[in-house]
């Protein structure tokens, strides 16, 4: 089992956020969390991530205890995320935003850091290398040197991915991937989410609101609603279930 | 037991005034979210005003009160309407670093005019009154009931007047407000304008009540009721009122019963510790961070 | 256009050609260094220049080393300290009492490196403490703990009667010389330099940018944070001492706030996040003051006016997050390229 949370339960304040969450999530998985705005999908990746500490529950990965863990350090475990309104580190290039995500693979300590001396060059120069080699992958090592904030969005979202990537996880969670993507760029970022995983031998979390997306790829579904798990299971019995239906798409009267 | 009393009421009187231009940063950052360093400069300018109104026009209290009120209100108008209304849009900091700017420049223009410390005429008539060995002074009860009045005064504009939504309102968010027809710029200027009068008014009283003045009066006072206005909670009008008291309460307390050098280390310690347990200050919220 | 636009624009871009050429070309910063050190020991020895302008330029060198210090915290990783006084504080009584009461007089003048080297680490151990507060606040409650703090260390000062109390301590030695002056400037740029370059470095730059996504992207904040404190607080002690040594007298008075709102002028002036501006801004602070003595008062007034204007014409200041190219490692210039001509990046030593 890769990770495994037990009843994870958040308030903020008296507000219950996230209520009796469970998932048991094999290795090489690529499961859906969908809900409407509020339902507490973005919260339950903060409190895997270590934003936010669960007021109650565990979150085990790979057995180790993640709930009272920094965000640096359960990052460090193999857990990396995006965010659902990008955010880079938008006064930096391309090649930094990557490296940053490296902090801890970076084995110099800070005398040799002031001086210069020691392991800082070939520490250095292998993390540059591994930076570069990652943005080839991604096809952006042309981009080395911009700023991030000068990227058009589609490739800020690439790069987010690739930031993400650099920790080197065995856990990604994608927060709304396909915000303020046109439904025709759907498919493709369909197949770049299958080509990532096998590319990197990734599981995922996946937090979407576009059907299309989560029905295309996803194997499986948690819906929830106000916090709570309404729904799990395929994607086909998700589409048919009653609540769901009631819930999610009897108000906002979408489409699914 | 009635030096305790004596020294309390000490403690209202200089907390009166703390807590009057700690309202002015509070307001400020409220609406600006922009620490407003010039502000103790403007209270300094307040006790000028005081100082040259009294001397050379020779009014009694209650003009020489409105027109420092209503002289430094225009000034602070104009000086956000000039310095800090085109930085907007500019990183947060280089506004705060114009402020720091602003104060320094009323600082020295003061001390261009008077190089040299200037005493205040008093301007009430010195009564006394001893109630029960407690000794108090007409002076003192008019700083604390004026400064009550002032403040409570605030309070209802702010809670009450349609300006006061607008405040409240620009507060919590900026962007969206101006798209419901609220006049920003008029809103934020009438925000100075309340604010450093209010500042002005604590000078006026200050120079009554320590009648020696100098161009760097506002520094030391300036910063202290920042820190009061942080103690209660930064941008929130009843939590400066509150922070101002305890300040001023904790400073003559400390006087009272320590060597009066200590009052600085341990104000400052105190305020430390109570950001330890109260991050935010005492009424203040913390505005959620969405990740 | 007429010929004398064509002109003046010809001559214009030849004077920019030429100057970016000697920008581009690093090998004069060791040669520049080495006569800049010569320099220094030539200009007091034969009196090279008058005895006021000497001092001047040791106050110049003691302020970059303030500002590049403040501008560490302040402009690389976007908070807002605003009690550099107080390290410098805690640097310059340590100095001042090493050299006047713990080492034997006739050693001073030997001892004084060490002297400097531990009043940075006096003001380096303080900054340690101060950098806890910073885990958990930040931005303008962060500010108000290092103000407090700033007034916490005068007053403390001011109340221990052993070391001179409110009345400070007259009669310290002059032991600050041009030659230590330009030693410790240019150590402390060239670690600074270095540090900001490094892994650390880009972990202070990403808390300001986004300090959430920096800890999410495996960023030790905490670390970060801890380091860039204690070594700016490093320098700012080393500052301290220098100064003291300069001065020759010191007193709580000397470090008030006013002389935090000071170095925080300097940053602002010269630019955050950018060494070069806080060389700048520290140079043109120092001697604007200086060259402004006769206008008397009215100096007082200019200074203000111009930073004003200058923060609503350039609200990042002079410089504002651009480097000159000589502080920026060519290093990742040159791996870049060649990485694109699929070549071997050498190692990073090439600095």
């Amino acid at each position: 089992m890769l990770l495994q949370a037990k009843s994870v339960t958040h308030y903020f304040g008296g507000l219950c956020a996230v209520s009796d969450f469970n998932l048991d999530l094999e290795e090489g998985e690529l499961v859906g969390i969908i809900g409407p705005n509020g339902a507490g999908k973005t919260t339950v990746f903060n409190l895997i991530t270590g934003v936010y500490r669960a007021t109650q529950g565990s979150i085990r990965f790979r057995d180790v205890e993640l709930v009272g863990k920094r965000p640096n350090e359960i990052t460090a475990l193999g857990i990396a995320r995006t965010f659902q309104n990008i955010r880079l580190f938008k006064e930096l290039t391309v090649l930094d935003n990557v490296r940053i995500a490296a902090y801890n693979q970076m084995q110099y300590s800070p005398v040799e850091a002031l001086f210069q001396i020691g392991r800082y060059s070939s520490e250095e120069k292998r993390i540059l290398n591994n930076a570069m080699e990652l943005l080839e992958v991604f096809k952006m090592d042309s981009y080395a040197d911009e700023l991030s904030k000068n990227l058009p969005y589609g490739l800020q979202r690439r790069l987010e991915i690739a930031r993400a990537m650099a920790t080197r996880p065995k856990l990604l969670l994608l927060d709304e991937p396909a915000a303020g993507i046109n439904p025709n760029e759907i498919k493709q970022l369909m197949e770049f989410i299958q080509w990532i995983r096998q590319q990197f031998d990734l599981t995922i979390i996946l937090i979407e609101h576009q059907m299309r997306l989560v029905m295309g790829i996803c194997e499986r579904l948690k819906v929830l609603d106000f916090g709570a798990t309404i729904a799990e299971g395929l994607p086909l019995e998700i589409q048919n279930n009653p609540k769901v239906l009631e819930a999610y798409l009897g108000e906002e009267g979408g489409e699914l | 037991m009635i030096y305790i009393l004596q020294q309390s009421l000490n403690a209202l009187q200089l907390g009166s005034i703390y807590a009057l231009i700690a309202l002015g940063y509070t307001m400020v950052y409220g609406i600006l979210t922009m620490i407003n360093f010039a502000h103790g400069d403007l209270f300094m300018v307040g006790a000028f005003f005081c100082f040259i109104v009294a001397t050379f026009f020779k009014l009694p209290f209650i003009p020489t009160l409105l027109i420092s009120m209503i002289g430094v209100g225009l000034l602070g108008v104009t000086i956000e309407r000039v310095a800090y209304r085109p930085l907007r849009q500019a990183p947060r900091v280089s506004a705060v670093i114009t402020a720091l700017g602003v104060g320094i420049l009323l600082e020295s223009v003061m001390l261009v005019i008077y190089p040299y410390p200037q005493s205040v005429p008093t301007l009430l008539p010195n009564i006394t009154w001893t109630i029960g060995g407690v000794t108090i002074s007409l002076l003192q009860i008019i700083i604390i009931l004026l400064s009550l009045g002032l403040m409570l005064l605030l309070d209802f504009i702010v809670r009450r007047t349609m300006v006061g939504m607008a405040m409240r309102a620009i507060s919590w968010d900026k962007s969206v407000v101006p798209l419901l027809g609220v006049p920003l710029n008029l809103v934020i200027s009438a925000t100075f304008a309340l604010g450093t009068s209010l500042g002005a008014a604590a000078g006026v009283m200050y120079s009554q009540a320590f009648p020696v003045i100098d161009p760097y009066m506002g520094v030391l006072i300036g910063w202290k009721a920042f820190i009061s206005a942080v103690v209660g909670g930064i941008g929130n009008i009843r939590g400066a009122m509150i922070g101002g008291f305890i300040l001023g309460g904790v400073e003559i307390m400390v006087a009272a019963f320590m060597p009066s050098t200590y009052r600085d280390f341990v104000a400052f310690t105190l305020l430390l510790i109570l950001l330890i347990f109260r991050p935010y200050g005492i009424l203040g919220q913390p505005r959620p961070q969405k990740v | 256009m007429d010929a004398q636009t064509v002109e003046k624009r010809n001559w214009r871009s030849r004077i920019g050609q030429r100057w970016d050429a000697i920008a581009e070309n690093r090998r004069i910063l060791p040669v520049l260094l080495v006569v800049g050190f010569l320099l220094s020991f030539a200009i007091p020895q034969f009196t090279l220049i008058n005895p006021y302008y000497q001092l001047i330029i040791m106050y110049v060198g003691i302020n970059i080393i303030l500002a590049t210090s403040l501008n560490l915290i302040n402009g690389y990783m976007g908070e807002f300290s605003v009690g550099h006084a107080g390290f410098m504080a805690v640097g310059a009584y340590t100095a001042a009492l090493l050299t006047m009461k713990v080492f034997p007089s006739n050693l001073v003048g030997y001892l004084f490196p060490l002297t400097i080297l531990i009043a940075g680490s006096a003001a380096a151990l303080v900054g340690l403490v101060v950098a806890i507060p910073s885990f958990k606040t930040r931005g303008d409650y962060l500010a108000i703990v290092t103000l407090a703090f700033n007034m916490i260390v005068k007053s403390v000062i001011e109340n221990i009667e052993a070391i001179g109390g409110p009345r400070g301590i007259p009669g310290i030695d002059r032991l600050t010389t041009m030659p230590w002056v330009f030693f410790w400037t240019v150590l402390a740029v060239w670690c600074m330099r270095n540090f900001i370059y490094s892994n650390f470095g880009r972990g202070v730059l990403s808390i300001r940018e986004d300090e959430i996504a920096s800890d999410l992207m495996s960023v030790n904040t905490r670390q970060v944070k801890l380091l860039a404190f204690v070594i700016s607080s490093f320098f700012a002690g080393v500052a301290g001492g220098l100064f003291a040594h300069l001065l020759q007298f010191i007193s709580p008075r000397v470090f008030d706030i006013l002389k935090s709102t000071d170095i925080l002028i300097m940053v602002y002036l010269g630019g955050i996040g950018s060494i070069a501006g806080s060389i700048l801004g520290a140079t043109i602070f120092t001697v604007l003051l200086e060259a402004l003595r006769p206008l008397g008062y009215y100096r007082m007034i200019l200074m203000p006016l111009l930073l004003i204007f200058l923060m609503l014409y350039r609200p990042r200041g002079i410089m504002g997050l651009r480097e000159f190219r000589w502080f920026i490692p060519s290093y990742e210039q040159i791996a870049i390229r060649l990485w694109r001509q699929k070549k071997e990046v050498p190692d990073a030593s090439a600095g």
